[in-house]
């Protein structure tokens, strides 16, 4: 963006001051001059913080991995099971935080632009997957999906199954990861001033067009990072897909529940390769949605 | 006319924003709808856009009863208070929405947005995002997308509001003369007496709900109709009695008034005084030097009189004693104000009432 500041800005902050010579002092002075003092101590607990939680556990991944030398890591990561495995899980991931983004956005709208009795009650159903055990879920979902369920009864007679199916593994994902999307989102359009849509209606521009470009762009970010979240977690859900998955190889076995199963045989070494083929899978997705989402929100950015 | 309210009503739950409002504005003029917060001003201006819905009345723009058409089909362009420029469009793009919506040729909609960013002194700016504008671009480029599709009325929210004061006095004189040179019928409303009085030609002035006054600046100025106009647009200072003041023993039209700077005229004793039986004697309270003249604040009576002195004359201090004249004042009966004249002047020798 600094390109595109004019001229006499650009050159403006250029121009040493003699205030900041001594930039040594200075500069040290100004970084601590935040809200939290110290910004040596503030960083200093941040990476420690994550080195301790998220980067030391992942270098123990690789470590397990390389226990079996690249001929049995490839063997173990490209077994055609495990490869089925990694279809599943992306595919069901995938369409479930697809879904999610939909009915996320359509949720969000309703719960913040219109007030109705109940609001705040279905405000708050919201949250119940993440307060729910997730295995309590599966079994919940297993019961009206299967065909002497309510769902799946009704729906048995068209010959359409859910239950242990992939259908059921993306029900169970859907159900999961629904609070992402819509709690991103929400706190974006209840941001968002009425003005820009006033101004939309007032240029004569029809209400699905005020929507398209204007609504729509404003909340894309929100609905990046939504799906993002969605994603990743469906990757990793276990508790709730395998009671309803079937979990019958090739065609309903997620990756989680092959890593499960290799742990269960202590074989760590071939667990642990399939759980990096899936960090790193994952690793490049949600480093993609970064860029899509700094892109889509660098206009509004100084 | 070519806008006109008829006995608009309009409630927010309790509250009524607009109790039976009527006025209405002649072509090509360019009107300010003056009030402070709270007055009702923005929603008479929100309800003739469209984007409000009065409760009873009705508008007419050109003739055209309105109340039943959409915002977007009444013909009028619309500048918010803070731009409300789209963040994710460009300038060209954000001046381009209207058009773009009618389906305008590509090539028609290139050449309406680079005459209108000649029009606003930015071409080469097209490419820029709203982030990266300052208030004062902003705001041209919120006029330039309200023009855009060629309105037959433009609206504006407090147009100068969020401009800091530096720029502000210039850019309201670019907006007015702008207006006039295209001649669009322009409404717009603030709460900044000068800004009206410097921009508009005609002064519509709300407060609570009700107009109180319409007419040029000028005439709001030397004959405002209510007490409220009296003591919101220019300088003036209230008076709880001004039957006690000589001239205006005999006045019925209640008590209570207002005087302006310029109707008193103070006299410190060394001048000849043509109407010595109407002169009241006073004490100068405060003086405060406004560059080319003095304020001096006088205690008549026990009330306060705000009034101007030259710097020519005799000099003067607080705590003197002074004689001052009082050629005129606002009576307030009721709800209604009337300039009343010192009774014990002739006529003809009272003098230019803006002579100090």
């Amino acid at each position: 963006m600094k390109r595109l500041l004019p001229p006499d800005a650009a050159s403006g902050a250029r121009r040493p001051s003699r205030h900041f010579e001594d930039t040594g002092e200075t500069m040290r002075r100004k970084a601590g001059s935040r809200i939290i003092p110290g910004f040596g101590v503030s960083l200093g607990i941040t990476m420690t913080f994550i080195s301790m939680i998220v980067l030391i556990p992942m270098s123990f991944l690789a470590l397990q991995t390389s226990s079996l030398g690249w001929s049995g890591f490839w063997s173990a990561a490209l077994d055609p099971r495990v490869l089925a495995g990694y279809e599943v899980s992306f595919l069901c991931s995938l369409t479930a935080a697809l879904i999610n983004c939909l009915f996320g956005v359509i949720l969000a709208w309703v719960l913040t632009r219109y007030k109705f009795p109940g609001r705040r009650i279905m405000d708050g159903l919201i949250e119940l997957p993440f307060a729910l055990p997730t295995a309590v879920a599966g079994i919940a979902l297993t019961a009206i999906c299967s065909d002497k369920g309510w769902i799946g009864g009704a729906l048995a007679p068209l010959d359409i199954k859910l239950a242990y199916t992939r259908a059921g593994i993306v029900i169970a994902l859907t159900f999961i990861t629904l609070p992402f999307t819509v709690r991103t989102i929400q706190p974006v359009l209840e941001r968002l001033d009425r003005v820009y849509e006033e101004a939309g209606l007032m240029l004569g521009a029809s209400r699905e067009r005020v929507f398209r470009k204007i609504i729509f762009p404003e909340i894309t970010p929100a609905i990046l990072t939504g799906f993002g979240l969605a994603f990743a977690r469906g990757l990793g859900e276990y508790g709730s897909v395998v009671f309803i998955a079937g979990n019958m190889p090739f065609k309903t076995e997620i990756a989680p529940l092959l890593i499960m199963s290799k742990l269960e045989q202590f074989n760590y070494g071939e667990a642990t390769a399939v759980a990096l083929v899936m960090l790193l899978v994952s690793s490049v997705v949600m480093f993609f949605i970064n860029c899509v989402q700094s892109r889509a929100s660098s206009f509004i950015k100084e | 006319m070519y806008v006109e309210l008829e006995n608009i009503n309009k409630y927010f739950k309790e509250f009524q924003a607009a109790r039976d409002i009527s006025f209405n504005i002649r072509q090509g003029i360019l009107a300010a709808l003056l009030g402070p917060s709270g007055s009702g001003k923005t929603t008479i201006l929100r309800m003739i856009a469209g984007l409000e819905h009065p409760d009873s009345g009705d508008i007419f723009i050109d003739g055209t009863r309105v109340n039943e058409v959409e915002a977007g089909r009444r013909g009028i362009g619309f500048v918010f208070q803070n731009y409300a420029l789209f963040r994710y469009m460009n300038v060209f793009d954000n001046i381009a929405f209207g058009l773009s919506v009618k389906k305008e040729r590509p090539a028609a909609i290139k050449s309406r947005v680079s005459e209108l960013l000649e029009l606003i002194g930015m071409e080469g700016m097209e490419k820029r995002y709203p982030a990266q504008l300052s208030g004062g671009q902003k705001q041209r480029e919120a006029f330039a997308r309200a023009l855009a599709p060629n309105p037959k009325l433009l609206l504006l929210d407090e147009p100068f509001a969020a401009i800091d004061a530096k720029v502000r006095r210039e850019l309201r004189i670019w907006l007015r003369d702008m207006i006039r040179r295209l001649g669009i019928t322009s409404i717009f409303v603030t709460h900044d007496q000068d800004e009206a009085i410097e921009v508009a030609d005609e002064i519509i002035v709300a407060n609570n709900g009700r107009i109180e006054q319409k007419g040029s600046p000028e005439d709001l100025y030397k004959s405002p109709a209510t007490p409220f106009v009296a003591s919101f647009i220019g300088e003036s200072a209230l008076l709880e009695n001004y039957r006690v003041l000589k001239g205006f023993e005999s006045e019925t039209r209640g008590f209570s008034g207002a005087v302006r700077p310029e109707f008193v005229k103070i006299f410190t004793g060394e001048e000849t005084i043509q109407y010595e039986n109407s002169v009241e004697d006073a004490a100068v309270e405060r003086i405060a030097f406004r560059g080319a003249f003095l304020e001096v604040v006088l205690n008549i009576k026990g009330m306060t009189f705000p009034t101007r002195y030259s710097l020519e004359k005799t000099p003067i201090a607080a705590g003197d004693r002074v004689r001052a004249l009082v050629y005129r004042l606002y009576a307030f009966d009721g709800d209604r104000a009337f300039l009343l004249h010192n009774r014990n002047l002739d006529n003809s020798g009272a003098g230019n009432i803006y002579n100090i």
